[in-house]
């Protein structure tokens, strides 16, 4: 019947707009991540390392301090002693002085990725001045393959976006179901004349219609100049993207709604499934340099797959064919879980 | 068309409680039927078996007809069912609540608006439902059991946890329904409500019915005496004892109380001896037939 599904879904729909903590979970929450992240990452350049100079390194001295100060911050430290004790308290990435025509680098084995780092530039400083006169035969010239636009936002707002319908999806229907199931709502709803279907089907409505307001109010926060998203020309398919990763979170809200018997139980159990696929599924970073095994997880959750789809169309500017996988893993899951959920559904607490 | 609601034996047990055991009734159309009982007599897990909300174990139902399990879409638009809680959309105002319960039964907003009126809910019509007192939201529920003019009424407790106020209005309200050919049927712990409104009550517990009838006839088959009270003072206790008919007395020194199956005979004589003071008659009510038949222990 038209009439139920337009009078269920605008009951919902009002239901949901006057909740202020479903408001703040569902939009300003995860938008206060996209501006904190948003803000800390802003600047992604590899700060200096500090380092020490004892006494006189002429290396050091003589090298051209405009491509040295790029990268290093020197500090002249004549107390040797003080030095070192600076380095092992982390003060300084290194200390270094010269012994004759040796090179010597103090370094702390607490932070080994500066220590690294210091070593890599000094390396090449000497190498440099190895080779003095002779012109250099190769040399290198780093680009990045992205656009150089690729800035962090780039990516937290794909991920951020999916953790954000993941939370509005999942609690929405967990929460309305298990409601409307202790208030006996679902029980008088079963007096009228409306099918399970009608019932379903507004709030699937409801869960999208949310969805797509969030990636608007997203993408409109991420594109301010203090953020500088850039769209990709691919954008528009987002939306389908965003529909099919709605339809998977929803599946799993209906399925913890099934089994929990109340609105506290249902949101710790939703809160347990969404956070931590949320981490693994690199919502608020990227899995690059994640272990594989972590990698392999992550390929059967479909929060992954909402965030590579989005970042791939949103961002990456992939031909939208791309991410039709992407949306077929999602489609299959909320069918799968969505079957379940049937199986588990009961219309009554007893 | 035969009669509006036949129960025929039903039974239904949960493990080694048997909620419903063996419960028949017929109940007519345009009558106001009730059924009375203690806490856990069984009386809305019968009502739900007879709303099609459960399945009986055994035992037959036929509403209108109709078998009400499973889901019967036939059935549904005809009856219309107020819960015991109130069951509303969460964060919705009255009007909103009563226009969403019409459009599930494809009722226009009108007659929704039209049904906060007859509640006398009009002026609350934009306050939130977790809003309202007990007493409107007992009403608003009814008044979403009533908006798609159903033929047949089904009320669990209507008045529990109202002030005497909304009792009385309210059942001002469910006569009225009833009066204009609607069939009701009602479950309540309340003997007056039941004495006051319904045409015929079935007295349960332990899940079965163990009295059914008008309620004047209960009344009258329980054969009990007649109470006479009247002012402390006015007759000496031994000469109350003298009057004919009298079978007690009791004398608390504020009242003194006479007991008789005559009534006529003893209130002429306290008429000749001039001590009708303060003069209350008080024949045995359902409450009287009620405790007779359910004992008076206390329940869960």
């Amino acid at each position: 019947m038209r009439g139920g599904f337009a009078a269920l879904a605008t009951a919902m729909l009002r239901g949901f707009v006057r909740d202020r903590t479903a408001l703040f979970f569902t939009i300003l929450f995860p938008l206060m991540f996209l501006v904190v992240f948003g803000g800390i990452f802003k600047d992604p350049g590899t700060p200096r390392a500090k380092i020490a100079e004892i006494g006189q390194v002429a290396l050091l001295d003589q090298a051209p301090p405009a491509s040295i100060s790029k990268v290093l911050d020197i500090t002249k430290e004549p107390d040797r002693a003080k030095a070192l004790e600076a380095v092992r308290k982390g003060d300084y990435a290194a200390a270094v002085e010269a012994d004759g025509d040796r090179l010597v680098v103090h370094y702390s084995a607490a932070d080994q990725v500066k220590a690294g780092i210091v070593q890599g530039i000094l390396g090449s400083i000497v190498d440099e001045a190895n080779r003095a006169g002779a012109p250099p035969k190769f040399t290198l010239s780093a680009e990045q393959v992205e656009d150089a636009s690729l800035k962090p936002i780039q990516y937290l707002t794909p991920g951020l976006l999916a953790w954000a319908i993941s939370m509005g999806g999942t609690f929405g229907a967990a929460l309305t179901l298990v409601e409307w199931r202790r208030k006996k709502i679902l029980r008088r709803i079963r007096l009228a004349p409306v099918s399970t279907f009608t019932v379903v089907s507004a709030r699937v409505w409801i869960s999208i219609l949310i969805a797509l307001a969030q990636t608007g109010i997203f993408v409109a926060v991420a594109s301010i100049p203090f953020f500088g998203l850039r769209l990709s020309p691919t954008w528009w398919m987002t939306i389908p993207m965003v529909v099919c990763a709605t339809l998977a979170f929803l599946s799993i809200g209906l399925v913890a709604g099934a089994f929990t018997k109340t609105g506290e139980a249902a949101s710790a159990v939703a809160n347990l499934i969404v956070l931590p696929m949320a981490f693994l599924s690199g919502a608020f970073f990227p899995l690059d340099n994640a272990p594989s095994w972590l990698k392999n997880v992550a390929s059967v959750l479909p929060m992954r797959h909402a965030v590579l789809g989005i970042q791939d169309v949103m961002v990456k500017g992939l031909p939208w064919t791309s991410v039709l996988p992407e949306m077929g893993i999602l489609l299959g899951f909320a069918l799968v879980v969505g079957f379940l959920a049937t199986r588990l559904f009961t219309w009554d607490d007893v | 068309m035969g009669p509006t609601i036949v129960v025929d034996e039903i039974r239904k047990h949960y493990k080694d409680v048997k909620a419903v055991d063996g419960v028949s009734f017929v109940v007519e159309e345009g009558e106001f039927f009730g059924i009375l009982g203690p806490n856990g007599a069984g009386k809305t897990t019968t009502l739900e078996i007879v709303e099609g909300l459960r399945a009986a174990d055994s035992g037959r139902v036929t509403v209108f007809g109709e078998q009400p399990w499973p889901r019967n879409q036939r059935l549904l638009p005809r009856i219309g069912v107020q819960l015991q809680a109130s069951s509303f959309f969460e964060r919705l105002t009255a009007r909103e609540q009563l226009r969403t319960f019409a459009a599930l039964y494809g009722v226009p907003a009108a007659r929704a608006d039209e049904m906060l009126d007859v509640v006398g809910l009009a002026e609350k019509a934009g306050t939130r439902c977790e809003k309202l007192s007990g007493g409107q939201m007992q009403r608003l529920s009814i008044a979403c059991a009533l908006v798609h003019n159903p033929d047949l009424v089904f009320l669990d407790e209507p008045t529990a946890a109202l002030d005497p106020q909304a009792r009385r209005n309210l059942w001002d309200l469910l006569r009225d329904i009833n009066h204009r050919g609607r069939t009701v049927v009602l479950t309540t712990h309340y003997l007056d409500e039941a004495e006051t409104l319904c045409d015929r009550v079935a007295i349960m517990d332990h899940g079965r019915i163990l009295e059914s009838g008008p309620p004047a006839a209960l009344v009258r088959g329980l054969d009990s005496p007649t109470r006479i009270s009247i002012e402390h003072g006015l007759l000496p206790e031994a000469a109350a004892r003298e009057l004919s008919g009298v079978e007690r007395v009791t004398d608390d020194g504020v009242i003194l109380t006479l007991l008789t199956r005559e009534p006529a005979g003893v209130l002429a004589a306290l008429a000749e001896r001039n001590a009708l003071r303060g003069l209350e008659v008080r024949g045995a009510t359902l409450e009287d037939v009620f405790l007779e038949l359910t004992g008076r222990e206390y329940r869960a």
